[in-house]
Parts: structure tokens; sequence; C-alpha cells
């Protein structure tokens, strides 16, 4: 039931696969169990591990009696932390940062554990059901040194450091500041804020974690399947840290289960099991548990944000500022480091705003939690959050309809490219584009009306907006990660016609779900002039090109889609240089098209296959100099990268008795340039929405006082079943970008705009009580407590 | 202590003669059997990726034994249809993009076959209930939906 108005470039002719709803490539497989899924490889004999983990928060690790384990049957081996210590150096996640402590990345816990669920032994043994039986024989004896489990106390002075050497756990701190935001504070109409809190999530992939070494005694090297989307970045690491070379290290990213940032950080558990292999010279399995997964797995999100916004009498917002508190957990995560998510959230509070002055502080603080990473919008769903709250509190001060403020505020079509007061630069969008189209396909005004009646019967109905905007396809100008020093800059497309006339295209990104083989080959089709089923699409495999990091933080479109147009540009020249010599036409009247190259006008033509087996498999037709081998290697940086932008509305209705929130309706107006695949598309967004309305009202990792994990298991962590979402309108403002192609990155966008809009929608719905909504999730108890207090408080002073 | 276990998955007998009795329905038919088209995605019931049917009933294979499946039919999704010929569900769910990352598809395919036989589907109420045991990180359900709604709509076309 999706609604796609999308707006033509007038004068431009369509091509023919870019921008069609073409079906996937992807789907025969994995609709038919045919799919292939890091578990689901079946190396000769593998062995497997299971880890025993730490039950303890933070203590030191006084003794571990692994013996009986040893001689449990199966077993073949059982590694702590001293036993593999000579195999590795310590995986460091650098960064220019000031401020910045990086804590090391060891594949097993040494010395002390800082997390319940960090891994402290291997056992390694036959089969997975008997290394789990001897996990339960080791017995390790703690000394606890005391949990730190929330951020407010990690920063005490009294509190227990998690890493001594860092004298501190403020991990990393950092400040913006643009203007004398004091003095337009003072100076302001009128002042909104309060403390805003977003909890911990999980990004909760459906496939767990996942990774099988498997081990080539011939050559002493290590193939090792991953279910990463960095799996360039993962090799990398390895090879360093092992001391292994990229020739003897190839890491593949077979079929993945989605990630939505979870699989896109390096883990101990496969550093450890690179390392096992090596030393047993045998093939492993690992993959986690929901357990192990819930509670190992990078999580995401846990900021504290005091945020202030000023506006003048008409509504404009002059003046914000901010203290965030990120709790980041034990670890700083490599590569990204600790400073990704909560630095984000400073990076983007002024969002697509024009806010004169700023002051954004931030400190990412250690506690006894498995360490945050990215996670869909990194930041954004929090600083969106927090800036859209206070649009809405600044509207209701000022009496101004909560489109009307953002109107006001919006940067405008004539105003890009815009550097907001953070620094981030906003290249040409569609910001009031979105607003406006928002508004017209929810019916903006139809739904006031139908608020106003529901009122009227006492329910609780409200209406909530969101307006963002984030940054996609980063180019090499910034790291995608604060002073981080890998390359997120660029991506290779390396494409090859064979002597069948196959079409093979490697890539450097790797697809977790997003449908890269199918809108990849869309491109090279159409730059190419080649059959779309002719084009298989490698991507995942660090062997395919030479140098590749991934796909993360929205780029893959944007810097493998330019890397695919630029190569499939140089490939086309020489087709079409041996295609002129086959036709005898000159090589401007030669066009290629459905794998053929045509001497336009006529009917004389060549196949791809003709063209291939001239030039690899006859020695007569073409002159020696000619029979240039058909392949194209480009490696595409965008340089700054590109905007994305959307506004959300939703409307929803809180049942006053259970307290549950029902969404009636849902709308998205988005840009995200030149669509490659609008089915894709569509299916991305509503994928966002459904996790942003996951962590808008049910998602939440709860630790206890002593860090325990309190909500490990699938029933207590709720993400979203098909009765919780609605269906979703989408509607897409297609203004090209700048870069290769006009795209914009799009798969995080829906994470970013639902819970503000969800959150601005719920405090709408109570605003007959007065009710701010400052903590996400917005659960049933959370509401009835908010209900029951204005109640409380409303007994207590009548009007 | 290992046990005889006999069971026709997919229209072919399998007889396994040492099985152990805590091995899991999932571990038989992904490690024993080697149908690695059903996925494990939480091992308690909750994430209905490991959904089979048993007899015809869509069933946990996570949360049963490969001894009870002794004597029963199994249909796994490697049972539906081929890359080359999809089955009609298989084939709606791709015309919907109703799979992204495909992990969760198994098991939505197997309930969906279930509910397609079992219930008359006639609202997106009724489909979105049936598919409450099936999480899906990807999609936002909204495709899986229109694959379900679409193939129940071809089926009372065909009847």
């Amino acid at each position: 039931m999706s609604k796609d108005s999308l707006a033509q470039p007038a004068d431009v002719l369509r091509p023919r696969h870019v921008g069609a709803p073409i079906k996937r490539t992807e789907d025969p497989r994995l609709l038919t169990g045919n799919g292939e899924y890091t578990a689901d490889r079946k190396p000769d004999r593998p062995l497997h591990i299971a880890f025993r983990r730490s039950e303890q928060p933070h203590a030191r690790i006084v003794r571990i009696d692994t013996a009986a384990a040893q001689t449990a049957p199966g077993v073949v081996a059982v590694l702590t932390a001293e036993d593999v210590a000579d195999d590795f150096k310590p995986v460091i996640p650098f960064s220019r940062m000031a401020n910045y402590y990086a804590t090391p990345t060891l594949p097993l816990a040494s010395g002390k554990v800082r997390y319940v669920g960090e891994a402290i032994v291997a056992v390694i043994a036959t089969s997975r059901y008997l290394a789990e039986d001897a996990v339960e024989l080791i017995e390790i004896e703690f000394e606890p040194l005391g949990a730190v489990s929330r951020s407010e106390t990690a920063v005490a002075v009294d509190a227990p450091l998690l890493h001594e050497e860092a004298g501190t756990n403020v991990l990393i701190a950092r400040e913006f500041r643009k203007g004398d935001v004091e003095a337009d504070l003072k100076g302001a109409a009128v002042r909104v804020g309060g403390r805003f809190e977003m909890t911990r999530k999980a990004p909760l992939a459906m496939e767990p974690r996942s990774y099988t070494a498997e081990y080539d005694a011939r050559r002493g090297a290590i193939t090792l399947y991953t279910s990463s989307n960095i799996p360039g970045i993962v090799r990398d690491a390895i090879s360093e840290s092992l001391g292994l070379p990229g020739s003897r290290l190839r890491v593949v990213a077979p079929d993945v289960g989605g990630s939505f940032g979870s699989k896109g950080s390096l883990y101990p558990e496969e550093l450890l099991i690179c390392i096992a292999a090596r030393k047993l010279g045998r093939s492993l399995k690992w993959t986690a548990d929901r357990l192990e997964d819930v509670s190992s797995s990078s999580q995401a999100f846990a900021e504290i944000v005091d945020a202030e916004m000023g506006f003048d009498a008409n509504g404009i917002a002059i003046a914000l500022q901010a203290d965030v508190l990120g709790d980041v957990g034990a670890y700083s995560i490599y590569p990204w480091t600790c400073g990704l998510e909560p630095v984000q959230v400073v990076s983007f509070l002024p969002g697509p705003y024009k806010i004169r002055s700023y002051r954004g502080a931030v400190r990412g603080v250690a506690t006894c939690k498995p360490p945050t990473g990215p996670y869909r919008g990194v930041g954004r769903p929090i600083s969106t959050f927090v800036t859209e709250r206070l649009m809405d509190l600044g509207a209701k001060a000022l009496g101004l309809d909560p489109i009307e403020i953002r109107r006001r505020n919006l940067v405008r079509a004539g105003e890009f490219p815009y550097r907001i007061a953070s620094g981030i630069i906003w290249d040409k969008t569609g910001f009031v584009e979105c607003l406006d189209a928002a508004g017209e396909a929810a019916g903006y005004e139809k739904l006031r009306v139908r608020q106003a009646e529901a009122r009227k019967d006492g329910r609780l109905f409200g209406i909530g907006i969101a307006s963002y905007a984030e940054l996609t396809g980063i180019g090499s100008r910034i790291a995608v990660a604060p002073g981080m020093p890998i390359n997120t800059g660029s991506e290779t497309a390396k494409i090859s016609i064979d002597s069948t006339g196959a079409i093979t295209a490697a890539f450097g990104v790797a697809s977790h779900g997003q449908g890269l083989e199918t809108t990849l080959a869309q491109i090279i089709a159409d730059d190419l002039g080649a059959s779309f089923e002719d084009i298989r699409v490698i991507q995942g495999d660090s062997d395919a090109v030479p140098m590749s990091t991934g796909t993360y933080a929205s780029r893959s479109a944007v810097l493998g889609g330019g890397a695919a147009k630029r190569a499939s540009a140089l490939l086309r020249d020489k087709i079409k240089r041996v295609a002129s010599y086959l036709l005898e036409a000159n090589h401007d009247d030669i066009e290629l098209s459905g794998g053929k190259a045509t001497v336009i006008g006529t009917d004389r033509a060549v196949t791809f296959r003709q063209v291939a087996k001239a030039v690899y498999s006859d020695m007569k037709t073409l002159p020696a100099e000619a029979r240039e081998e058909l392949s194209a290697s480009y490696t595409y940086d965008p340089i700054n990268g590109t905007t994305a932008a959307a506004t959300h509305i939703v409307a929803v209705e809180v049942d006053p008795a259970t307290c549950f929130v029902k969404i009636h309706k849902y709308v998205v107006a988005e840009d995200c340039g030149q669509i490659i695949n609008p089915m894709i598309v569509d299916g991305q967004v509503h994928g966002g929405v459904a996790q942003g309305i996951g962590a808008a009202l049910f998602e939440e990792l709860v630790y206890d006082e002593d860090a325990q994990l309190l909500s490990a298991s699938l029933v207590d962590y709720m993400i979203p079943s098909a009765p919780d979402i609605p269906d979703m309108d989408v509607v897409h403002i297609e203004s090209q970008s700048a870069v290769a192609g006009g795209f914009r990155g799009m798969g995080e966008g829906g994470t970013i705009g639902a819970p503000a809009a969800i959150a601005n929608a719920i405090a709408d719905a109570l605003s007959p009580y007065d009710i701010d909504v400052n903590l996400l999730p917005m659960n049933p108890q959370r509401i009835f407590g908010l209900i029951e207090q204005a109640k409380l408080k409303a007994k207590e002073n009548p009007k | 202590m290992t046990i005889n276990v006999s069971v026709m998955v997919n229209g072919t007998r399998h007889d396994v003669s040492d099985v152990e009795p805590r091995l899991l329905l999932s571990d038989f038919l992904r490690d024993t059997l080697g149908l690695t088209g059903t996925h494990v995605g939480c091992e308690h019931g909750v994430c209905g990726a490991c959904t089979v049917l048993m007899d015809g009933h869509s069933i946990r294979s996570c949360l049963t034994l490969a001894v009870q499946a002794a004597g029963a039919e199994i249909t796994t999704v490697e049972g539906l249809g081929t890359p080359e010929a999809l089955n009609v569900l298989q084939t709606q769910f791709r015309e919907h993009h109703g799979l992204q990352c495909g992990f969760c598809t198994p098991g939505m395919l197997m309930t969906g076959e279930d509910l397609l036989r079992n219930y008359p589907l006639a609202t997106d109420e009724e489909i979105r209930e049936g598919l409450s045991g099936n999480l899906c990180r990807c999609t936002g359900y909204q495709n899986i939906v229109a694959a379900i709604r679409s193939a129940a709509a071809l089926r009372r076309e065909n009847v």
C-alpha cells in the first residue's frame, strides 16, 4: 500500500534499469533454502567452539581451573588468555581525537573481566554439544571489583575504574562551539529544554553472529567466513594482529542475515577463532546462541542529554546547547571507537535547521556492559529525538503549529550548501520539500480535525512530526568515525568479461540484506550496456578487490554505485574499441545496449560474447595489440559525501486503560536522490521505521545496579512483531545529488526519524495531561506512571 | 545412548541410527541431514526462523527433539519450490519484496504455508496475527503481509 509519487526529472531520459523495481537476484536462492550463511558452511571435519563467559560485571580473574574440561569427552583443546598470549598483537581502536583513551581488543579476557558475557575461556570439541558440556566443568575464581552500572555513577570520583591505566572512566570527551550561545539564550524570547534519555538497545539481527575459520594446511592459510558487514576491515585487522599476510588470510562475508551495525565491528571471537585454527591446524566453527548474541554483540545508543533551545519571538531557533553523557560500555570498539555513537549525537543535534549559535559537549564513559557500536542511524536517532522534541516544545510555547515552526527553521532551497552550527555541511537536498510532501500525504489538516473530534470523545489521539538530515556516502574528506585512520572514503569496482562473455563485477562492499547484488547490477547493466541477467556481482570477499572496507554508514549505493559507473565507462570504451574493429565502424558510431555493440542506425551488431571470443579465443581476427583484456577497475571517492533527508508524520492513540500505543497512520517523505530500485528503497524505509518504532515503544536492554542484564532473551527484549507495525506510506522526493549517479544513501533514515516522530505524537496525545515525553522507549508502564503522576499533580494543585 | 530415528523429510525417507536423545530437530535437519535452509535464530522458540511443518502443522524445530520426529513427515523450506520453479508463496514473496537478508524467510514461508492451508486470511489483521510468532528485523513486515495476502487471493481464485 505504499504510495510512490516519483518526482520525475523532466528532460532526463530514464535509463532502463536504474529506477526500475527489478526483482532481486538474491531471492531465488534465499527463498528455497539455497542461501549460504556462515553457519551453513561445511568444512572438512570441523571442530566447534563454546565459550565460558563471565557472570561477573567487574572482577579480577584469580584462578581458572580447566582440568576437568580438558579431559571431557570430545574436547580437543581448552584455551585461556594465557594460552594464546604469544599468538597475537592486541588490536587498538586508534583515533586522533584528543581526550580519548583507546582500549585494546583481545581475543579472551586477560587479568580481569569488565562485563557480564565477556568471553574468558574457549573450549574446542568435536561437537557443539560436547563443547558446551565441557564449559560447565570450568571453575573460575573471581575477586569482585565493584560494578559500574550507570553512566552517572561511572563519573563519580569514587567510582571503580574499568581501565586503571586510563585514570578515569571518561574514555572520550569533546565539545563543539559556535557563536555566543549563552548570550543568545539570554536574549531569546522563549527558552525550552529538558533532560532526554534514549536507553540502551540491541541491533538484534535475526542471524546471530557466526564465524567459520577454514584451515588450509597446504599453505598455512585461513579463510574466515564471517557474518560481518566489514570483511575488509576484519581482514586487515586480523592480518596485522596475527602477522598473517593477506595472501594467507581471506575474509568472506557470505549471505549475512542482517547486521544493522551489530556485525560492523571486529569481535574478540573473530580473533580467537583464527588464532585457534592456526594453533590447531584445524577448521573451526562458532555461532552465538541468542543469549551470547544479546549479551556480547555491540549495543547501541544509551545517552542522557541535557539540552536547551532558544527561539526569538518569530519562532526562529537562535541558540542550542546540550550536554551529552554516553554510556559506551566496557571497551572502545574497533575500528569505530567509543566516540562514534555519542560524538555523532553532538555533531548532528542542530539537524536540518539554521541555528545561529551552538554548544554541544559530550562525554563517553565506561560502564560494565558490552561496548556500544554502530546501530542503524548512529547518534542521529537521539539527536533527532532531542531536537525535534525541542522544536515541538518551542512551537507549544509560541503557539505555533509544529509544521510551521519547522518550515521557519529548515534550510531552504537557495541556501545550500549550508554549514550547520556543528560544522556539518548539507549539500542541496529537499528539506522543505520533504516537510510539505509528508504533510500532504498524511492529510495533516484532516488529521488535526480528526484529533479535535477524538479529544471531544476523551480519546488520547496525537500527531507527531520529525524532520532530519543525515550525511551519507561519506568520501575521504572526513572519516566516518572521528579521527579514525582507516580509509572509509573510497570503494573499488572491478568488472571483467571472460572468454565466454560472462560479466563478473567485484566489489569491496558487503550486503547484509540490502540487495546490492541487484542494485549494483542495475547500474552496470545501464552504464555498460550489458544484459542484467549476464552480470554476476561478487561482494563481501577480501580477495575480490585489492582493498575494501564494507557496507556501513549508508555508503554502498553512493561509493559502490559510483565505482560501478566509472569502471563501467572504462570497460565500455574497451568493448567499443574491439567492436569498432570487428564492425569496421567508427568508435563514436557504436552504441552498447543489452549485451550487444551496434553501429548506430544500422542492424550491424556483435554480441559481447563475440567481442570476448575475438579478444581471448581467436588468434586471427584482431591484431595482437588490440587483444586487450576486457576488464576495468576503478576506485571511487565522492570526497564530501551527500545529504539525505526526510520528514516523518505519525498519528497515534494511547489507550487510557492499557496505556498501549496504537499507530493509526505513518507517512515518510524522503529524499534519497536518484532511486536505483524503488522496491528496495521502500523496503529499507519500512524496515528502518519498524526499528525506530521498536526503539520508541518497546526495546530496552535493562541492566540492574549490579550490571546484570535482565532482558537477554527475545521474550524480555521485545522487538516489534507483525501486529505492532502499521502499513506505511512512503513518498519520494528525488532531487539528484552531486555524486556520481545522483544517488544518496538511504538505509538508515527510517530509524532516525521514527523515535522522534513517535515521541512527539505521544506527547501530543497526552497533552491534556501536560505530559512531557523525554525518555524512550515509552512503554505502557512508563505511560501509566506519567499519567498517574499527572493526575496526582492535578489533584494537589487544582486549577 | 543413541536412538534410531526414521523420518520422512521432504518426501525422502531417512533412517539414522545414532541419534542422541538430546539432539534438537533443528540441528538434526541442518547438521545430520545437511538441510541448512532451516535457520536457527534464538533456540528458545520466540523468533520462528526454525519453523518447519511436522505432519502438516508448523512447529519450532528448535523446541523439538529429533527423536520426537520419529515416524513423522517433515517439510522444510527445501521441500517447497526450487530456484527455477518457485512455488506460489515463494513467488509472491519475490514479487512483493517480502525478504531482505533472507534469514527469517524460511520460517516465514513455512508459517505462511500453514496459514494458507488452515485459515481464510480474509483481513490483514488476521495475516499479521498469524505471523506474530515469526520475527523479521529487515522488512517491517509490510511486504511479507502483502505477499501472503496475494498468495491467499490466488488460492481463492484457484479453488
